[in-house]
């Protein structure tokens, strides 16, 4: 009697084993379909800037559309340059970029080092602080500081672009305090006892050991500033001071019948960005996870 | 107090500063560093946030292009607010587009971390797959989603079109149309889902194993291995991410204004867009004070009622 049962549940044991193998099997088969389509359509936008941008024009404005160029008309990349200073947008877009993520680096990681190490009053309500504005819509100060400008005579400059940064802004502190927060505070008494003052702890300790988040922070603000419309939309006069975002929205305006050279200046204005993810993927993940993993 | 803030100076740094001529007393010398050293932030704070935003409550009361004309108008542009039906038409807009992209958004990124993080091979290429579209974003991005809803020969309506044509249907006329406006720069939203994938995934790994070996001996089906340990474990994150996305939703222009401009009829006229308009188009920055200060108590709203949400179903329990 018992054997009997015991067979009874092996082979109701090994059936179930079999039948969890091929749901198994077919799970893994619907995955891979699932994670593979599912590719195909957050890459198709890419394919077809690239498609459209090396097309001849005879081509590229047939109905239905066609998938693959005849030939590859790549002059295309050369328009943006002949019909606007495109180099000089670079140039100036790239100015912004380095101007902001160098002073948004440097502030940010002096504050955070702050934040995480010293104690003075009051600071841990700063802190709040801190979180409170990294939630704060930035519009509302849109139009005041706008008026700030205008008293500074800085509009038509780079600087209402380029110098608020450079006060630490409310998302990198965060970033760097949480960074800081991680380094052992062994190393803050070993240098204390070869008589650093908090300058030259964080000169001599942290600023060295905090290179990889100062990277996060470099290309979070580098794309940022490189993406943004609206604040070189309000401050920037003037086509040759135009930055790359800029540049194009005026390229649009000028290649309404030119396809081609628009989609090529489109994939230009967004290679350096993808170029730079490439470069620090590690540090874009990290700090990815450092900034919201850890919020 | 006192007593408190004593022992942690001991316990800090201070009192190994003091050195050299007359010590200063060590917790002041560290609290001053401490000042000097948030000086950056403390200015910043004083001089572009708290300054503007009360600056502008008060520039709200004024009928001002900030050159010729200044007139004292009191809360008349706070009262036209709620009446301007453009405002109402943007604001409907606006909550629209952040209803629907916060939500599907999350839904969307948590399936496709969820599936990455099954042992899947390549892993690392599919993550950049999925995550590369939201490294690029603004005007180039609005271009090529504008060239992609070409009714006619763009890429959407290529795929679309001979799908409905059995059905007899037409398809949309995307950003060209006033009931599909809207939700084009909504489905195009969707295609920078891979921002918060990214820090689910890594949220995902986090995940100790042994919770979920834990689960299988006690016979838990890999459904409810998801929704009994996963996605509790994974709130707080959930949640960082939602409210930086309502935040974000919140303040969508760069498509609106690129793709359609607002249109077809506002049918995307969004409620930063409409700022715009209002202070830089038409100079009446005033009102544009006033709308702005009107943006910033709603998304407030919606983060402070997200925030009063957490405790019911935000898990903050250490693993």
């Amino acid at each position: 009697m018992a054997t009997t049962v015991q067979t009874g549940s092996a082979v109701h044991q090994a059936e179930r084993y079999d039948n969890s193998r091929v749901s198994e099997a077919l799970y893994r088969l619907l995955l891979y379909g699932a994670v593979i389509l599912g590719g195909i359509v957050f890459a198709i936008p890419f394919y077809w800037m690239m498609r459209t941008s090396v097309m001849p024009t005879t081509q590229v404005y047939l109905f239905p559309p066609e998938w693959w160029p005849e030939r590859f008309e790549w002059h295309h990349f050369k328009t943006p340059f002949a019909v606007f200073p495109f180099a000089k947008f670079f140039l100036n877009s790239t100015f912004i970029a380095a101007g902001s993520a160098i002073g948004a680096a440097l502030s940010s990681s002096v504050v955070g080092f702050s934040f995480a190490r010293l104690r003075f009053p009051l600071r841990d309500i700063m802190f709040v602080v801190v979180l409170a504005t990294m939630i704060l819509p930035e519009h509302v100060r849109l139009v005041p500081t706008y008026l700030l400008f205008v008293e500074l005579d800085w509009i038509g400059t780079y600087r209402p672009l380029i110098i608020p940064n450079w006060f630490a802004p409310a998302f990198y502190v965060f970033l760097m305090r949480q960074f800081f927060m991680t380094i052992p505070r062994e190393l803050d008494d070993s240098a204390m006892i070869d008589g650093c003052n908090p300058i030259g702890l964080f000169w001599r300790i942290h600023l060295p050991l905090s290179l990889p988040a100062l990277g996060v922070v470099l290309i979070f603000m580098v794309t940022a500033q490189w993406n943004d419309f609206l604040y070189p939309l309000i401050y920037i006069q003037g086509v040759p001071n135009y930055t790359v975002a800029l540049g194009l929205r005026l390229f649009e305006g000028h290649m309404t019948n030119n396809m081609q050279a628009l989609m090529a200046a489109s994939i230009l204005g967004v290679l350096p960005t993808i170029i730079l993810f490439f470069f620090a993927q590690r540090h874009f993940v990290q700090g990815i996870v450092v900034s919201g993993v850890k919020g | 107090m006192a007593s408190i803030s004593e022992t942690q100076t001991q316990k800090g740094l201070a009192s190994l500063f003091g050195r050299g001529g007359k010590p200063m007393k060590p917790s002041t010398r560290e609290a001053w560093y401490g000042y000097l050293l948030a000086s950056p932030w403390i200015i910043g704070f004083v001089v572009f946030t708290v300054g503007p935003m009360l600056a502008s409550l008060v520039i709200g009361m004024y009928r001002t292009d900030f050159l010729t004309e200044t007139t004292f108008v009191g809360f008349r542009w706070y009262q036209n607010v709620l009446s301007d039906s453009l405002v109402r038409k943007a604001l409907i807009n606006t909550a629209i587009f952040s209803f629907t992209v916060v939500p599907i958004n999350t839904a969307l990124a948590l399936l496709i971390a969820v599936m990455l993080n099954q042992g899947i091979r390549l892993q690392s290429f599919w993550r950049t797959v999925y995550y590369l579209p939201s490294v690029v974003s603004g005007v180039a991005v609005s271009l090529l989603w504008k060239w992609l809803y070409q009714p006619d020969i763009g890429l959407l309506n290529s795929i679309l079109g001979p799908m409905l044509r059995p059905f007899d249907i037409d398809p949309p006329r995307w950003i060209f149309s006033t009931e599909w406006a809207l939700p084009s720069l909504i489905i195009m939203a969707f295609w920078g889902a891979g921002g918060a994938m990214l820090i689910y995934l890594a949220g995902l790994r986090g995940i100790p194993t042994s919770l979920y070996e834990a689960a299988e001996i006690d016979g838990a089906s890999s459904f409810r291995r998801f929704f009994a340990v996963t996605l509790p474990l994974l709130t707080p994150t959930i949640f960082f991410n939602v409210v930086l996305n309502i935040i974000g939703s919140w303040q969508v222009f760069t498509q609106a204004m690129v793709m359609t401009r607002g249109g077809p009829n506002n049918a995307t006229l969004t409620m930063v867009l409409h700022i715009y308009n209002t202070g830089f188009q038409n100079f009446y920055f005033g009102y544009a004070s006033a709308q702005a200060w009107f943006l910033f108590v709603i998304v407030l709203i919606f983060v402070i009622l997200a925030l009063r949400s957490a405790s019911s179903w935000v898990h903050y329990e250490r693993v």
